[in-house]
């Protein structure tokens, strides 16, 4: 029997496939692993973990605390310098931040478990529901965070505490930025990143109107009118296109809005997904889209990337997380046709692709790949709503060190501003930083 | 193969390897278990004067000291001397001597201090043929209340009469069990040597309370919200036990009294060690009950292997090897000079090194070079004081090196090769001149 169109599918697996496939993917440390692993920190001079963080976490003392049977106290000093370090503990890619730098890693090769670590603290703090700080004498200044992703609540948390009064104002209908639409299902199992969201905002002072974007309900200049200072953690709301024809079509799809999709269903087995998948992209967004697609039952799960392994943005431990769940990873090939039947998506045509004198180039010969779904994960960009009303740089907000933008009194963070990471933590560590000089601002 | 056979004070032994007196050598049972496992010997659990038999907390014995993943490190009891009828003890080392003649089989005694109660438990020993007897004058709990363990131990006059009596009424080996509980060991040894003894074994626990519980502010073990100091043991006592043994091998009333050495020995090394210090056996405790009798197969290869490898074929080719190496403070060459060394290929740059000597030493170490992390010694600040290998989690990274010649870059001087210690010292008022 001849199959019509695309095999693209829900309920491809039962009820407890579904549930194993997006358990926990590193169950947490019970007690005793956490007072065995934490003492195998060496309590290094100056660590090198610490400085490869980019929250600057004072990771051989929070490790200590642990040791010594305070992992509330750990969770303290984690949240001293990162508010989401329950999140981050999940999703930080510890093995080329903190975990590579371990001394331990260079010893042996085995790292002591950092991320596993902070999530054994913070776990244990958050479990109590008792918010560990106290505000500071209300200040009478109110700041509009835009954007209640990682930057907007750790800049929002910040200002909180020094005594400023926040609105955060947020596009979709639910708080959590990235968290809560952008991170794969299997990092962030319960509902994490939503009861993230509810701690940071136990401090008080902070409120939360969603449906508001700057462009939709907002305008720059009204912010600026109604408050003290303004910080923007918008995002990139852009995805970038593949650049070739019928890019469009049915069946290719943005990785960013499925995982979106697939974070926010409450069964699972309703999401539809391919046989044959594609996965366009060498990022995070690309491992996790793929990944998640062949825990949901896709049969087979091809990632192409246009370079090779060692240009992936994707880490090696991610890389090796797709692998060994059966995804493909297929290097030095580009998209370059895509194939369509019955108006539908059925495959792309890949031009090989060699680096030479330092340029990537097609190499002439081509390649097929049957598909039944086609995911985009090359990236993301900032869509400039503001009109220019903000210096950009390299396609992003311009900021300086303190993350001051270009306009006096407007500040920015996390993947919406230049030169950052594109990662949560450094998202949480702009806002950090520019809660901290808004509040130097305002105190002036 | 090495030849591990023991011969101590004429108590015969296929191995050096004793179990000391305590829960593991209560009855027949366990020493048998023992025995099968390889044990050379036993020292019996002590045993009381006839009469009711002692009794013991019906709680929690004892506590512990433990490092990474429950290593349990040091352990404390509270336990007294056997809770056993003396009937049924003396009847199980009767039977256990007679099925395991190879095997040395020495009892533990503690009886009150006079005369009679020692003589007339001498004499029951004796008929059960075992081979020697160790007074127990350790004990630091319980029985110390009652005048009796680390009471008489503590006090060099008792040992000697006590040793005495137990010399004229019995034709056993009379080894005297030490307490650590005193300011110079010396002392006991010596009065145990005065009043006729054969041997000393020693250490016996050390007076400790190994924790409290701070939800209740009670030491550690609690019996209904109370604890009691109990006898410390295990591989944490064992630096105190070996130059208590050192204390006595090298002094010049007590030198060549034979010794068992008792304290921390978890492993052949510990043993060996012990046995450069002039032990003729060891005795273990601690061990075997963290990880069962089988642990005396390790120690007998190990100890096996390492003679073999060192050419030595008996224990007596190097018994009491370090005790000449072992001396006062003032006798140390002062024209020793070294320097640490950090290999750079091992080490690994956790600055641990830098830490220790920069906060609590001699800020001899560099913490950058060429702008990047590197720990590295300056030789003109430092003065090889080790604290920089011990902190080193890297086996090997740091190392002690003899500057042979040159000048030391700390103190200017010139390295001279010929040693010259504080007795010499021109700092020391009480010096002795140098010969012109």
């Amino acid at each position: 029997m001849a199959v019509k169109g695309p095999d693209i599918a829900g309920k491809r697996l039962d009820k407890a496939a579904y549930a194993a496939n997006f358990a926990d993917l590193h169950p947490p440390l019970t007690e005793h692993e956490a007072l065995v692993e934490s003492d195998r920190c060496f309590f290094c001079h100056d660590a090198p973990c610490q400085t490869a963080c980019p929250t600057s976490i004072d990771i051989p003392l929070f490790i200590r605390e642990i040791n010594t049977g305070h992992p509330k106290s750990a969770a303290k000093t984690i949240f001293d310098q990162n508010i989401l370090g329950g999140m981050c503990a999940r999703v930080c890619p510890t093995e080329t931040l903190c975990e590579e730098a371990c001394v331990r890693e260079t010893s042996e090769g085995k790292p002591v478990k950092i991320g596993q670590l902070q999530r054994y603290a913070t776990d244990a703090a958050m479990e109590t529901n008792a918010h560990p700080y106290v505000r500071a004498m209300a200040s009478g200044r109110k700041v509009a965070v835009v954007g209640a992703g990682p930057a907007g609540l750790a800049c929002a948390h910040r200002l909180s505490l020094r005594g400023h009064d926040v609105t955060i104002f947020e596009a979709r209908k639910r708080p959590g930025g990235l968290n809560e639409f952008g991170i794969a299902a299997y990092k962030s199992v319960n509902n994490f990143a939503q009861r993230e969201v509810d701690f940071v905002l136990g401090i008080g002072g902070i409120a939360i109107e969603t449906g508001k974007s700057l462009g939709k309900g907002l305008t720059l200049d009204k912010l600026q009118k109604d408050f003290d200072a303004v910080f923007l953690g918008i995002g990139l709301q852009g995805v970038n296109d593949l650049g070739i024809k019928n890019d469009d079509a049915e069946g290719i799809e943005d990785a960013v809005d499925y995982i979106a999709e697939l974070r926010q269903a409450s069964d699972l087995s309703k999401l539809k997904i391919g046989r044959r998948v594609l996965v366009i992209g060498g990022g995070m967004t690309a491992v996790d889209a793929a990944v998640q697609s062949k825990l949901l039952g896709a049969e087979d799960v091809t990632i192409l990337y246009r370079r090779g392994a060692a240009q992936m943005k994707a880490s090696s431990y991610e890389q090796e997380l797709a692998q060994t769940r059966g995804v493909v990873i297929k290097h030095w090939v580009a998209p370059k046709k895509v194939v369509l039947k019955g108006g539908k998506a059925a495959g792309l045509i890949c031009d090989y692709m060699a680096e030479k004198k330092g340029k990537l180039v097609a190499t002439g010969e081509t390649c097929e790949f049957p598909a039944d779904m086609i995911f985009k994960a090359i990236g993301q960009t900032y869509i400039d709503t503001l009109n220019g009303a903000l210096a950009l740089e390299g396609g992003r907000i311009k900021v300086d060190g303190e993350r001051r933008t270009s306009l006096k009194a407007v500040w920015a963070g996390g993947d919406c501003a230049a030169g950052g990471k594109d990662l949560t933590v450094a998202a949480v560590d702009d806002g950090r930083r520019a809660a901290e000089s808004i509040h130097a601002y305002l105190s002036a | 193969m090495a030849d591990l056979r023991s011969n101590f004070v004429g108590i015969k032994s296929p191995n050096p390897f004793w179990l000391a007196s305590a829960p593991p050598t209560d009855k027949e049972y366990n020493v048998v278990r023992a025995f099968k496992a390889g044990w050379g010997g036993v020292v019996w659990k002590t045993l009381g004067e006839e009469g009711p038999p002692i009794v013991n907390v019906n709680g929690p014995r004892y506590g512990a000291i433990h490092g990474a993943d429950r290593r349990l490190l040091g352990l404390n009891n509270i336990e007294l001397i056997t809770d056993r009828p003396l009937e049924v003890n003396l009847q199980e080392i009767k039977k256990v001597k007679r099925e395991w003649p190879d095997r040395a089989v020495v009892v533990s005694l503690m009886v009150p201090c006079e005369e009679e109660p020692w003589k007339k438990i001498l004499k029951r020993v004796e008929e059960t043929e075992a081979d020697g007897v160790e007074l127990n004058f350790g004990c630091p709990h319980g029985m110390s209340e009652r005048g009796m363990g680390s009471a008489v131990g503590q006090v060099p006059e008792y040992i000697e009469m006590v040793a005495r009596w137990c010399k004229q009424h019995t034709r056993m080996p009379v080894i005297v069990k030490l307490t650590p509980n005193i300011t110079d060991i010396r002392y006991p040894a010596r009065a145990a040597l005065r009043g006729g003894a054969d041997a000393v074994s020693l250490i016996n626990t050390i007076s400790s309370i190994v924790s409290v519980d701070l939800d209740n502010f009670a030491p550690v073990p609690t019996i209904d919200g109370k604890g009691s100091h109990g006898g410390y043991c295990g591989p944490a006592v064992k630096p105190i036990a070996l130059n208590m043994v050192a204390e006595i091998a090298r002094d010049r009333e007590t030198a060549g009294l034979p010794i068992s050495a008792i304290g921390g020995v978890t492993t052949w090394r510990d043993a060996a060690e012990f046995m450069s210090m002039s032990a003729g056996t060891v005795q273990v405790c601690t061990a075997a009950m963290t990880y069962g009798f089988r642990i005396v197969e390790e120690m007998k290869s190990g100890l096996s292997r390492w003679m073999d490898e060192k050419g030595y074929s008996s224990i007596e080719d190097f018994r009491g090897r370090a005790v000449p190496n072992v001396t006062d403070w003032q006798y140390l060459n002062l024209n020793y000079v070294a320097k640490a060394q950090i290999n750079q290929d091992l080490c690994i740059k956790c600055g641990r090194c830098y830490a220790a000597c920069e906060d609590t030493s001699h800020q001899a170490i560099f913490k950058e070079k060429g702008g990047k992390r590197h720990f590295e010694v300056n030789d003109a600040e430092c003065v090889a004081c080790n604290l920089c290998v011990e902190v080193c989690p890297v086996e090997s990274c740091i190392t002690m090196v003899r500057m042979e010649d040159g000048t030391d870059p700390r103190t200017g001087r010139v390295i001279n090769p010929v040693p010259a210690n504080w007795t010499m010292h021109p700092n020391n008022p009480m010096a002795k001149v140098a010969a012109e």
